[in-house]
């Protein structure tokens, strides 16, 4: 058959006519309502935790209380049930970085404690955690430079 | 040219190699599908009591191979070389899956084109004349699968419509010479086709053209048309890909009707079973063939088939260096066991 780039060109084409895109409006609706569940009762538990702590101290703890609901989730196989529907309204919110330590490090458990879970662990929260930090760096140059 | 080459890409072995048997053995997704009263046996625990995925796979094998050497009738010892693959990196399923049974192995990888790389070697080996019996097969598992090439299985991400469903599995046949089985005639191999594919959610796509490339060059050296088959199947094409062949075939000027199907199509419900573009993986061609098509060539209800088990040559490393996803596949004649027509 031929391979040249002509017909290369064209089998694109022809890829991208025969491949069904993946159903945006109603993946946008589920996460934008996921999503902001999420952060709703994460602002239920602000509002309680408030009550008997500092503001800082009840943040955090909000923080505490969500990424343990996310990690036990994740580890009776709920989480990925969710995400499937939810999509970014599950990924996005801070859940969705404890589900990205907390599989790697079950899925690799079997490769021990050191070289599985421990190596494997940050495999993909690491990239967020590094442009994470480094963003915040440029920002906070920019800021010194030109915000104050 | 050897004396048996017709054309390009094709042989024609001189006695047809007979399969003896074939044995399937799934697991429980597979089970709930369209095929699931034709598979030997359905394992409900994917994990088959194993403490990996990886040496779930193995046991897999083991205990498929055991199967389909028992169902011929014949004893392991009587196997002259057993042919095998899998997807895991270095073949490790089929080492440990294998290795007690101490038979000489080739170990093979054409991704999910391994069965027909396995089937067409085996039937070679005894055409050839260095054997008398050889076992080959293919396995892959959904969970070491996705554990290697994609994300971790507790992670909450969401598939796109044209990715396709590792099948969990090993799908086995045992080749000979003698008696009144399906036999393998002729054998077309395949070329690594590129056409520019880099999608690893779309596998369907880039292995579409290697399947196309194997039809061509079938049609051109036997002399035959789609429609001389009763039944031509390619392996884990998927939707997509399945009507990306007919596409590109009639480009070619080669009309594929209903008898063109695909393994990936036919061993799970994407309505119910929630798949999306289909089955994949080198158990999806192995063990369709072996439950679903052994029968029906055995009954004579096929007289003529050519199986076309399809694979992805990537691998995560060459993937995120942004290479292309080169395609291939093995086509592998068969004729059933009823009246044959005279050609």
């Amino acid at each position: 058959m031929d391979t040249s780039k002509r017909a290369k060109q064209e089998y694109d084409q022809m890829v991208k006519k025969a491949s069904p895109n993946s159903p945006i409006f109603t993946n946008c609706l589920k996460a934008f309502f996921s999503g902001g569940l999420i952060c709703g009762f994460g602002q239920l538990l602000l509002d309680y935790f408030s009550k008997t702590n500092s503001q800082e101290d009840a943040a955090l703890l909000v923080s505490v209380t969500l990424i343990a609901i996310s990690a036990i989730l994740t580890g009776f196989g709920l989480y990925e049930k969710l995400g499937k529907h939810c999509g970014a309204g599950t990924i996005i919110p801070i859940t969705g970085f404890a589900n990205s330590v907390v599989s790697p490090a079950i899925e690799f458990k079997k490769e021990g404690l050191i070289f599985g879970t421990g190596a494997k662990m940050f495999i993909l929260a690491g990239p967020v955690i590094v442009y994470g930090t480094f963003t915040s760096m440029i920002v906070g140059l920019i800021y010194y430079f030109v915000g104050r | 040219m050897g004396v048996k080459k017709i054309g390009k890409q094709t042989v024609r072995l001189s006695e047809g190699v007979r399969i003896l048997a074939a044995a399937s053995t799934v697991s429980k997704k597979e089970g709930e599908g369209p095929l699931g009263k034709y598979f030997d046996k359905i394992v409900e625990d994917s994990t088959f009591g194993e403490k990996s995925w990886e040496l779930a796979e193995s046991r897999f094998i083991r205990e498929n191979m055991e199967l389909v050497v028992q169902k011929a009738g014949l004893k392991m010892n009587d196997m002259d070389y057993l042919l095998c693959g899998d997807l895991l990196n270095q073949c490790t399923a089929s080492t440990f899956g294998i290795m007690d049974f101490q038979i000489p192995f080739f170990g093979l990888y054409g991704a999910c084109s391994t069965m027909g790389e396995s089937m067409c070697l085996g039937a070679m080996l005894i055409d050839g004349g260095f054997a008398n019996h050889t076992l080959v097969g293919a396995s892959s598992h959904f969970c070491g699968a996705e554990k290697q090439f994609r994300a971790p299985l507790s992670l909450g991400n969401q598939r796109p419509p044209s990715a396709t469903w590792t099948v969990t599995g090993d799908g086995a046949v045992v080749l000979g010479k003698k008696g009144n089985f399906p036999c393998i005639t002729e054998i077309t191999t395949g070329k690594i086709m590129d056409m520019g594919v880099t999608d690893a959610n779309n596998m369907g796509a880039a292995m579409a053209p290697a399947a196309v490339d194997v039809l061509i060059n079938n049609f051109q050296d036997t002399g035959r048309k789609p429609q001389d088959y009763d039944v031509i199947a390619t392996g884990d094409l998927g939707e997509i890909g399945r009507g990306l062949v007919v596409d590109l075939m009639k480009k070619e000027g080669f009309t594929m009707d209903g008898r063109f199907t695909d393994c990936g199509i036919e061993i799970f419900d994407k309505n119910t079973q929630d798949t999306h573009s289909g089955g994949s993986g080198c158990a999806c061609s192995a063990v369709t063939f072996c439950a679903h098509f052994y029968p029906r060539l055995m009954s004579g209800e096929i007289g003529s088939m050519l199986f076309i088990p399809t694979g992805a040559l990537l691998s995560t490393t060459s993937s995120q260096q942004g290479q292309n996803i080169p395609g291939i596949a093995h086509g592998v004649v068969i004729e059933g066991c009823g009246e044959k027509e005279d050609k």
